[in-house]
């Protein structure tokens, strides 16, 4: 067990480097001088100047990396171009409706998309299934800004049953808190759920074939605890992958819905650090996410020893 | 006169009516989705036919709803909305098709290379499995905005991050396809390595892949929309969809139809193509015998 972890810990390094490297040559594989293009279009030549110091940009390139890595290493991703605070400031302050919302878009997924996915492998090619998995092609095809923009309109416009916008940080309760966040995860769980509910069904039409639930069924169990308790728990370890390598489609929906719901989260931040060409910060938040992109999978990985007996070894 | 009793003797071959009626009985949802998607494309293609200019101003009608010479309303520049829409759906299709095809072409090259070869397929897995760690729709966002705004701009934007995913799929077939006897014996009477992809390894890996970059052409369609809509797509006077909906968000509560045009006909395009997308995975899997409708 102990051994599957460190291996598993050991793996993730070289990603995260290479992944370093990508995100750093984003920036200084484009044609142009990186210091004018990290300094933004409008910046003095005296601004442009400080970025080329404080980069280091009159060294080889391969030094250039080893100081921008070895400081990120210290979560030192430099500084805004915009309002010249540190990235990592910026991202810290923007971390809780960005988690909120990642959150609670994750538990309504699964609540929605894991019973779905049982019901539909249960009642494989019955009407139940077919609407199941139409609702999750249409899930699955639908932009998150379209969801996102029709719920507004129907349940804030007309209704007005929540707010059209904005978020309401936890300090002020939690359930104004989820009530400010129930329309854009509902948005982005859609989409998310859809994936899920595909993969929970097919998953589990393998493990109700399997020797296992036949003799579950021969002992006489029901329906239930042989769906839930048998079959889901083996139908798992897909799941969990698929809400691991979801989780990029996720942040992705996390930077569009924030944008549409006017949410002052990390992905707020990115979009806005683009418009203003803020480059050290749009880097920062992509190392971010890939960061716990990798964590996450990490994670994932580790799950697997909880539901697969075999990966103990 | 000319002679038909030749002709008539020739096996038939080329267009049947009723071959095309029975698939179309047997596959009503299928063939409806071909159907919409030839009407995308034909709207596409022949989009200076249909539509008038979708640059022009008209300040006097700006926010104007349906008239005699705008059916869908007028934007908040007095643009004609219909006309939008419709150059839109050439720019959306250009993306998806593009990135689908790009995508494709070297997805398939590097795939077939790493499952060919033991040490250049480790060095590419592990590049890729760097470049899956970081959100594709973020890669995009940052390539895009940091080159110049452009339809070529967003393909590339797009398609880079769409490559990994191609590529492990690729590989995954090969690999499968490598441990077959028939390759085994091919190599046995000697066949080269090129002709053995070429006449081995390349047919097997069509399916999975017809069916990825489909999926691949549906995904690009909405990143391209959310670029657009982020404001970091093609350049704003190329009318394009999400950016028809980043135009209309100022003017939502009060003209929301500014925005459900755009949103419909997006969702419909991509629908469409998920679907087909579906049909093709579920005819190209021996395991699946189910037919019938969605």
């Amino acid at each position: 067990m102990l051994r599957y972890i460190v291996g598993r810990l050991l793996a993730a390094v070289p990603i995260f480097a290479l992944v370093g490297i990508f995100i750093f040559s984003l920036v200084h594989l484009m044609p142009g001088d990186p210091a004018v293009l990290l300094a933004g279009d409008n910046a003095n030549p005296k601004q442009v100047e400080k970025i080329r110091e404080r980069l280091h940009l009159d060294q080889p390139v391969i030094v250039q990396f080893g100081i921008w890595a070895g400081n990120a290493l210290q979560l030192d991703l430099g500084d805004s171009v915009y309002s010249n605070q540190p990235v990592t400031k910026l991202i810290a302050q923007r971390i809780e409706p960005t988690m909120m919302l990642a959150v609670v878009t994750l538990v309504i997924t699964v609540l929605i998309a894991v019973p779905l996915g049982v019901i539909a492998a249960w009642r494989a090619n019955g009407l139940a299934d077919r609407l199941i998995m139409a609702f999750a092609v249409l899930g699955f095809s639908l932009p998150v800004f379209v969801i996102g923009y029709l719920l507004v309109y129907v349940f804030a416009v007309r209704l007005k049953w929540f707010p059209v916008q904005g978020y309401k940080p936890l300090e002020d309760g939690v359930l104004a808190t989820l009530h400010s966040l129930t329309l854009p995860s509902v948005a982005l769980a859609l989409v998310f759920a859809a994936l899920i509910a595909r993969v929970t069904r097919a998953s589990m039409l393998e493990a109700l074939n399997e020797n296992y639930t036949r003799t579950a069924r021969a002992k006489g169990l029901g329906t239930f605890r042989i769906l839930v308790v048998h079959a889901l728990k083996s139908a798992g370890v897909p799941v969990i992958t698929v809400i691991g390598i979801g989780f990029a489609t996720l942040v992705g929906g996390v930077v569009v819905t924030e944008s549409v719901f006017n949410i002052p989260g990390i992905g707020r931040l990115t979009v806005d650090a683009i418009t203003r060409r803020d480059y050290p910060v749009v880097q920062g938040v992509i190392l971010f996410f890939s960061a716990l992109l990798i964590l996450i999978n990490l994670l994932v990985d580790l799950s697997y020893a909880l539901f697969d007996p075999r990966v103990k070894g | 006169m000319p002679d038909n009793s030749i002709a008539d003797l020739r096996p038939r071959q080329g267009f049947q009516p009723s071959r095309l009626i029975g698939w179309v009985g047997r596959e009503p949802m299928t063939a409806s989705c071909v159907a919409v998607l030839l009407f995308f494309v034909l709207v596409a293609i022949f989009a200076p036919l249909i539509a008038g200019d979708p640059i022009a101003l008209n300040p006097a009608e700006r926010l104007t709803s349906s008239s005699e010479s705008a059916i869908w309303g007028r934007d908040h520049l007095g643009r004609d909305v219909f006309a939008r829409a419709v150059y839109g759906t050439r720019t959306s299709m250009l993306v998806g098709f593009s990135v689908a095809g790009l995508t494709t072409l070297f997805g398939v090259a590097i795939g077939i290379y790493a499952g060919m070869s033991r040490i250049g397929g480790a060095v590419i897995m592990r590049l890729n499995d760097a470049m899956m760690a970081i959100p594709a729709i973020l890669l995009a966002i940052a390539l895009a905005s940091l080159m110049n705004a452009g339809v070529v701009t967003v393909i590339i934007a797009i398609t880079l991050p769409e490559i990994p995913r191609m590529v492990r799929l690729v590989r995954s077939v090969v690999l499968g396809v490598r441990e077959q006897p028939y390759v085994a014996a091919a190599t046995s009477i000697g066949t080269s390595g090129l002709a053995m992809v070429w006449r081995h390894i390349l047919p097997n890996t069509l399916g999975p892949v017809l069916v990825q970059a489909t999926y691949a052409c549906a995904s690009a369609i909405i990143a391209s929309a959310v670029l657009s809509f982020l404001g970091v797509g093609t350049s704003p006077e190329v009318p394009s969809w999400g950016g028809m909906m980043a135009d209309a968000r100022s003017y939502f509560r009060i003209h929301p139809e500014l925005m459900a045009y755009p949103g419909a006909l997006l969702s419909m395009l991509v629908l469409v193509v998920n679907i087909l997308g579906d049909r093709l995975s579920d005819a190209l899997d021996p395991r699946k015998t189910r037919r019938g409708s969605l």
